[in-house]
């Protein structure tokens, strides 16, 4: 039966590959395919929901394919199922096979139907890595191809400028969580010594006595997990991106935001209960955000006025109220919450465009003329002030902006010295000085020979900003990204004598490869379009939609997405940081964090927006 | 007015800064769509209709940046394909330029390679924020500029409403702003400007131009930044009424507060002392509106929209000519009579309907049928007007004794959005929700939710249509018509349509309406002659007007003697679902009841037909399955929520034949075809064709060019893609809750049209119908400045004349004559669905014309 959970995987990732050979032309065939993947995904989960439920419902444990193994260190996939595991998948499945139906006809020749269904499944199958996780290598696996298929899916209509400046916003707060949820990784690997498992989790008293022996690295690991959970659930202060990332086909934004994605953080603070259940300060922590934001939310969203958005808040009011729910310890009622949340919200958002006709034709007939209510009391005045916080969404687009955006663009501008060539020389001589240190690393005094990492890790970040706000040359941008990566390879390596040359060439077979494939790719296409800069979005996707796939699967495969090397190159690369090296793992976690934006943006500056050429019908800009 | 609009506005932009014609001339230019409760089909460049149509399009385009034909290589493949034909480009280009340079433009045509990019004019002054400031303004503006717009003109969708006070958007917000301790702004300064009421136009271009021989160009270049949200604020400053919760707001309150924002998001990055735009700006500024000089491209280009056009044209044309030499079987004495809307929709029911029942007789006249009036739904708190757009009526109908409940949908409320509320809508509904779409998915139905065309009136109600007092008024309204007015109006339709004599014992007035889920856009697929509303109270009310006795008397000394024996029977037609409907039937004497139910028959058999040929164009169904499963599938489009094209609206309409049916009735037009019955011979003088040519410009070419601009440029004329939308404030749609509304047609309904103006063809002797057209220069405009082509057809010699610069010319058609096919079915399954939506594709799913034997 164990052995079973792996086919909730890998069926959608068949379906996938399928779906990708299938001629784009071919819109029957592909869409019948995927639902019927899907259909049968639906089919099997309820026989084994079934069977699991007969046999008393068992907690399985699988463990899959290894990865990578040291004497230290195992990286290895593990599947996990329980109760929890139980509802998300069944619902995902059934939701899913409900969207992928719908959009058959829905999509009807529009001209991404290939791409949709592709990621579609794509998703499908990275948000059963999620749910059926056994542990946190496997879960964020997950975790970061559902971040980049919402992505893409949110920049669904690539030739317009707001779905693809949206999905950049919202890719970037996913990054935030996921850097989180690094953190978590990182600090809990120093915790139990191990690639934990969820199921080891459930031994209470081995937990108790680890998180009492270690209760300041425990309380981290804690916070990071509600803030991962915070971020992707959408909840107070990260609640603007929710409504943003409603850019792509109604139903996939249904499935994703209405239904699934969204929920993923309430279904992480259920994961991982066992860590934080004993944390008092956690408990309180998840409570007050959990009512902040049903009480934000509720407020914005009823003075909104457009369908989506609306639906978007009075969901994240009920996932706040989850996370009430969890914080007291009422684990089922959460999860009951969650399905019919679910439920109703993708329903919602699939029937909004309906909304129209109903409420006119209902108006027609109940209309009352508002009374405005005036006076000058203070309720009136605190009233008034509500109001006007709630039309601005508590102004936190604003200040996600400002003080998480902003300063990064702000020194990246202040480093663009690090274009001219002497300071690239420098950066070259170091570069080697590290690479070559080594060998005479006996000789260098202590001091030196500590702060070195540092000094690299910091460098890499600066490497990485610079390359964020670069606006003209995308050589330089992808230059910069590669070599901020080498930095930060280098500096680990120095940091760790275990951290030998087969691991570095291990991270490079994947990294390496990429980077070249990016670079020549990105040669290509300036020898296409002389006038290549990245002022804008270029939107050349349009003419050369190929090379677009190609970049964008460098993109990825040089980010380390989890089919490549480089996945396991970087959780090698955090493990090897050791937990009492602070500033180390803050250089290299902001570097991982606006790394892959900056990668991203360097795509989506060349293939995707309105297109430069307007030979053809272009898109306005606020369109 | 235009022309001079234009010229002082040549004169504004190199002197001073005049608001007033600025106010008015953004509001002559931007879009002029009505929140889509009342989708009234226009042409989406009105503003530049009195110009001739390729100067007038061209001119949008360098503006505006609107493709306003198809791409050149779009017109190479239509070559290649033939679908442009060889002849119609030879002789375009010898119209065009002359006859002797054929050859050499053909080689240009086909072969030069001309640069086809271009940079609008619009948006060239505030694009130096970007480069000079390196600021994205309009990202820093627009977010909170429409939600706040949006949140004060909501209908209904938020459940806090915005407190409005009289004086409209600027008072309340001031208002609201001077009771809160949040500002709607960051700085200071702006929030004192803001709450000064004499804060002008012009002070604030003080401070963020501050030369004021641009400020004309910078207004302009911001309110088509968002012409969208811009033309929506026109539209109801001037006509309040147009919301249902009717809001006061005026262009000038949203450039007002959108130059505050600027203000605001300059000062909170720059400080107080930010610099002037018009630092970076020198010279002169450029007149948007000078006349524009013809590029060879645009020659080319014209060329080949003409030759596109008479490609088509003369296979219709050469199709007419066929089937008048054809000979007619007289109809002695019909079985029935059925008077259709124009509607090209009812094109190819007719046809069915006439292949059922050969003895029966069709006719069409605009869906209203000549009664213009408000109807007032039992219980309703409002009237819905049920005319042309342009007509405002005296007269209101309400509807009483119904006893059905309105259905209501708990999914639908308030509430659900509510924390507590969502919360128990969760635990409850939630569940529920899931079950609905699974039924939904697999066994579509009607439900409340869907936008029903029945139930747009009840079938069992009692309509006020004789007015029995004159003091009988509602809001200045009469409660009905009159005996004269009753008859005047049923005289006038009779004598317009040429059916004076001959009555059968019935006559169906068909109207029709559209039933749609999820479509925001629903009301574009009802009667446009009812102002976007399905037409079934007029077709009652006409038959009610004709069956009344007294009415029939007055008739009878006006000289037309309609049988007692004859009765008129409303109906509605559902042209989505295809269903159909007939309204007080228990009128009906008992041989006419005996009629009524063998013809009921025939309209079934027509339906499943029409649903058949419907059916060719959808991809989930099989057009070769039995009638009845195409029926049953047509009809669950209708009511399916998944569904972006429940019907193809008035796509592919392209033709408008005013003339007897003989013209038509033997001839395969593909539902392309507004059919207007019209007899020459009762009304040889044309007094009746003017009444019929005014309505067919602003209708069906209104009509045609919102459907051909929607086509040619679907990102900035059309609505783009229904996939994404957001309805906003239940009056419009947007692809982004931080976008722009979108005007236009979305990409489902214009796939199949192919971008062709309207050729309006009318049986009469040329030098009638130029009376007739020139009797009004707003008719006449649509004509000579070519918005719509026009043909007349010469009733005795045959002979086919086109309007050209103001004379009829003797027209050789080119195209030979059309295939002759015995029926249609066989046609209709072999047709192959298109391969994409790309033009060249979509145009091979049209089928050609064919003769009937």
């Amino acid at each position: 039966m164990n052995e079973f959970l792996q086919l909730f995987l890998w069926l959608p990732f068949i379906g996938f590959i399928t779906i990708m050979a299938v001629p784009a032309k071919k819109e029957k065939l592909i869409a019948d395919l995927s639902i019927s993947i899907s259909f049968l995904l639906a089919l099997l989960m309820l026989a084994f929901l079934t069977i699991w439920l007969m046999v008393g419902m068992p907690l399985i444990d699988y463990k899959g394919i290894v990865l990578f193994e040291t004497d230290e260190i195992s990286i290895f996939i593990d599947l996990y199922f329980d109760k929890i595991s139980a509802v998300f998948s069944f619902i995902g499945a059934i939701m899913s096979f409900i969207v992928f139906r719908f959009s058959k006809f829905y999509l009807h020749r529009d001209p991404g139907f290939k791409r949709y269904y592709a990621l579609m499944l794509l998703f499908l199958m990275s948000y059963n890595f999620v749910v059926l996780s056994g542990n946190f290598e496997t879960l964020f696996l997950g975790w970061e191809i559902v971040g980049i298929c919402s992505f893409l899916l949110i920049g669904f209509f690539r030739d317009r400028y707001l779905p693809v400046r949206n999905s950049l916003k919202v890719i970037s707060l996913y990054r935030l969580g996921d850097i989180f949820l690094i953190l978590a990784m990182w600090m809990s690997h120093h915790l139990w010594h191990q690639n934990i498992t969820f199921l080891q989790l459930t031994d209470t008293n081995s937990v108790l006595e680890h998180i009492s022996e270690h209760n300041w690295y425990a309380f981290f690991i804690a916070l990071m997990i509600v803030l991962a959970s915070m971020v992707k659930s959408a909840t107070f202060p990260f609640s603007s991106w929710l409504p943003r990332a409603m850019e792509g086909p109604t139903s996939s934004s249904a499935l994703f935001y209405g239904a699934l994605s969204v929920h993923l953080g309430v279904f992480l603070l259920l994961r991982t209960l066992n860590y934080w259940e004993s944390l008092l300060l956690i408990k309180v922590l998840i409570f007050g955000i959990g009512i902040l934001t049903s009480f934000v939310a509720t407020s914005i969203a009823s003075v909104q006025s457009s369908v989506k958005v609306q639906i978007a808040y009075a969901s994240i009011a009920q996932i706040g109220l989850m996370f009430v729910e969890i914080s007291l310890g009422f684990y089922e009622l959460a999860l009951v919450h969650f399905v019919g949340n679910a439920c109703l919200r993708t329903y919602q958002l699939l029937v909004s465009p309906s909304v129209l006709g109903y409420k006119i034709h209902s108006m027609f007939f109940t209309f009352e003329p508002t009374k405005t209510s005036s006076g000058s009391s203070f309720f009136f005045t605190l009233k008034n002030s509500l109001f006007m916080l709630s039309l601005q969404e508590f102004r936190l687009d604003n200040l996600l902006q400002k003080y998480l955006w902003n300063p990064v663009k702000r020194v990246g501008n202040s480093l663009h010295f690090l274009s001219n060539p002497v300071a690239l020389s420098m950066l070259f001589l170091l570069f080697v000085f590290g690479f070559s240190s080594n060998y005479f690393i006996s000789i260098l005094p202590e001091y030196v020979h500590d702060t070195l990492p540092h000094l690299f890790s910091l460098l890499a970040l600066m490497l990485i900003v610079r390359a964020f706000t670069e606006k003209q040359d995308p050589f330089f941008a992808w230059l910069f990204c590669v070599a901020s990566q080498l930095f930060l390879t280098l500096s680990i390596s120095l940091l760790n004598e275990n951290f030998g040359q087969n691991h570095v060439l291990l991270y490079f077979s994947g990294a390496g490869i990429f980077a070249l494939i990016g670079f020549l790719t990105l040669a290509r296409l300036k020898k296409l379009e002389p006038e290549l800069s990245m002022l804008d979005f270029q939107g050349h996707s349009y003419e050369h939609p190929k090379l677009a796939l190609l970049f964008l699967i460098s993109c990825l495969g040089f980010l380390g997405l989890p089919f490549t090397p480089t996945f396991i190159g970087i959780d090698i690369l955090f493990s090897h940081i050791h937990k009492h090296e602070e500033l180390l793992i803050v250089f290299t976690a902001l570097s991982f964090l606006i790394m892959e934006i900056s990668i991203l943006r360097i795509y989506a500056r060349l293939f995707l927006g309105t297109h430069t050429k307007n030979y053809h019908p272009i898109a306005y800009r606020s369109s | 007015m235009v022309s001079t609009l234009m010229n002082e506005s040549t004169q504004t932009t190199s002197t001073q800064f005049n608001e007033t014609k600025v106010l008015e001339l953004l509001k002559h230019y931007l879009p002029t769509q009505t929140p889509l409760k009342d989708f009234i089909h226009h042409n989406s460049l009105h503003a530049f209709q009195k110009s001739k149509f390729y100067d007038a399009i061209f001119e949008a385009s360098e503006i505006f940046g609107f493709h306003v034909t198809l791409e050149l290589k779009e017109y190479r493949k239509l070559i290649e394909i033939n679908r442009i034909s060889e002849a119609s480009l030879n002789r375009a280009i010898s119209e065009v330029i002359a006859e002797k340079e054929v050859e050499h433009w053909k080689q240009k045509i086909l072969h030069h390679s001309y640069t086809e990019t271009f940079i609008p004019q619009i948006g060239v002054i505030r694009a130096n924020w970007k480069k000079h400031f390196q600021i994205d303004l309009d990202s820093m503006v627009q977010p909170q500029l429409f939600r706040i717009l949006c949140c004060y003109l909501d209908q209904g969708i938020s459940t806090w409403k915005f407190p409005v006070e009289k004086g409209g958007f600027l008072e309340s917000l001031q208002t609201l702003e001077k009771n809160s301790k949040i500002s709607i702004f960051k700085s200071n300064r702006a929030r004192l400007l803001f709450l000064n009421k004499h804060t002008s136009i012009k002070e604030l271009l003080d401070i963020l131009v501050g030369k004021e021989e641009f400020y004309t160009n910078y207004l302009i270049d911001l309110q088509f930044s968002h012409r969208g949200w811009s033309g929506m604020v026109a539209a109801i400053e001037s006509n309040p009424s147009v919301l249902l919760d009717t809001k006061l707001i005026s262009l000038k309150e949203l450039i007002l507060f959108e130059l505050l924002l600027e203000i605001d998001a300059l000062e909170t990055t720059f400080g107080s002392n930010f610099k002037k735009l018009g630092e970076f700006l020198f010279g002169k500024p450029v007149n948007l509106f000078a006349p524009k000089t013809e590029t060879e491209l645009t020659t080319v280009l014209k060329i080949l929209q003409n030759a596109f056009e008479w490609s088509y044209y003369d296979e219709v044309l050469s199709g007419i000519q066929a089937a008048s030499k054809q000979k007619k079987e007289t109809i002695t004495t019909p079985t029935f009579q059925a008077i259709f809307c124009i509607d090209e929709r009812e094109c190819s029911l007719r046809r069915h309907v006439e292949s059922c029942d050969t003895q029966c007789e069709t006719l069409g006249s605009p869906g209203f049928f000549g009664v213009e009036f408000y109807f007032q739904p039992q219980g309703a708190k409002f009237y819905d007007k049920l005319c042309p757009a342009p007509v405002t009526p005296k007269y209101l109908i309400k509807e009483n004794n119904v006893s059905a409940e309105r259905p209501h949908d708990v999914l639908y409320d308030a509430k659900v959005q509510t924390l507590l509320g969502g919360l128990a809508a969760t635990f409850t509904l939630g569940f529920a929700a899931a079950m609905r779409m699974f039924l939904n998915l697999f066994s579509p139905k009607m439900s409340p939710a869907i936008s029903n065309a029945f139930a747009h009136m009840d079938s069992s109600s009692v309509l006020t249509i004789e007015n029995k007092h004159l003091e009988d008024r509602e809001n200045d309204l009469q409660i009905g018509f009159t005996l004269n007015e009753m008859t005047q109006r049923v005289e006038a339709l009779l004598r317009g349509i040429g059916l004076t004599q001959n009555f059968a014992p019935l006559v169906y007035v068909v109207a029709h309406g559209s039933s749609s889920a999820n479509n925001p856009h629903h009301g574009a697929h009802d009667c446009g002659a009812c102002s976007g509303r399905p037409g079934s109270v007029n077709a009652r009310v006409f038959a009610a007007m004709a069956n009344h006795p007294k009415v029939r008397m007055q008739l009878q000394q006006n000289g037309i003697t309609i049988p007692s024996a004859t009765q008129f029977i409303g109906s509605l037609h559902d042209t989505a679902a295809d269903e159909i409907e007939f309204y007080d039937e228990s009128v009906l004497s008992e041989s006419n009841q005996n009629n009524h139910q063998i013809h009921k028959q025939t309209f079934e058999k027509a339906l499943d037909l029409n649903a058949k040929e419907r059916s060719r164009r959808f991809a989930s169904i099989k057009t070769k399955s039995s009638l009845t499963k195409v029926r049953q599938a047509i009809k669950e489009r209708s009511v399916s929520l998944f569904e972006p094209r429940p019907e193809l609206g008035h796509g592919t309409n392209t033709l408008c034949i005013v003339g007897r049916r003989d013209l038509t009735k033997k001839l395969f037009l593909d539902r392309r075809a507004f059919l207007n019955s019209y007899d020459y011979r009762s009304d040889l003088e044309g007094n009746f064709l003017t009444g019929i040519m005014r309505p067919l410009g602003p209708v069906c070419g209104g009509i045609n060019l919102e459907y051909y601009f929607s086509r040619v440029d679907n990102y900035k004329l059309g609505a783009g893609t229904k996939l994404p939308h957001h309805v906003m404030g239940l009056f419009g749609v947007a692809n982004s809750c931080d976008g722009d509304l979108r005007p236009g047609l979305p990409l489902q309904m214009i796939e199949v049209h192919d971008p062709v103006r309207l050729l309006i063809v009318v049986e009469h002797f040329p030098d009638v119908i130029l009376k007739s057209i020139q009797s009004s220069p707003e008719m006449y405009e649509w004509f000579i400045n070519e918005w719509v082509h026009l043909i007349a057809f010469h009733p005795e010699t045959k002979q086919i004349y086109r309007f050209l610069n103001g004379a009829f010319h003797l027209h050789t058609v080119l195209h030979k004559q059309p295939d002759s096919i015995d029926e249609t079915q066989r046609i209709i399954e072999q047709a192959k669905e298109m391969e994409s939506n790309w033009i060249v594709d979509a145009t091979l799913e049209n089928l050609p014309v064919y003769t009937l034997n």
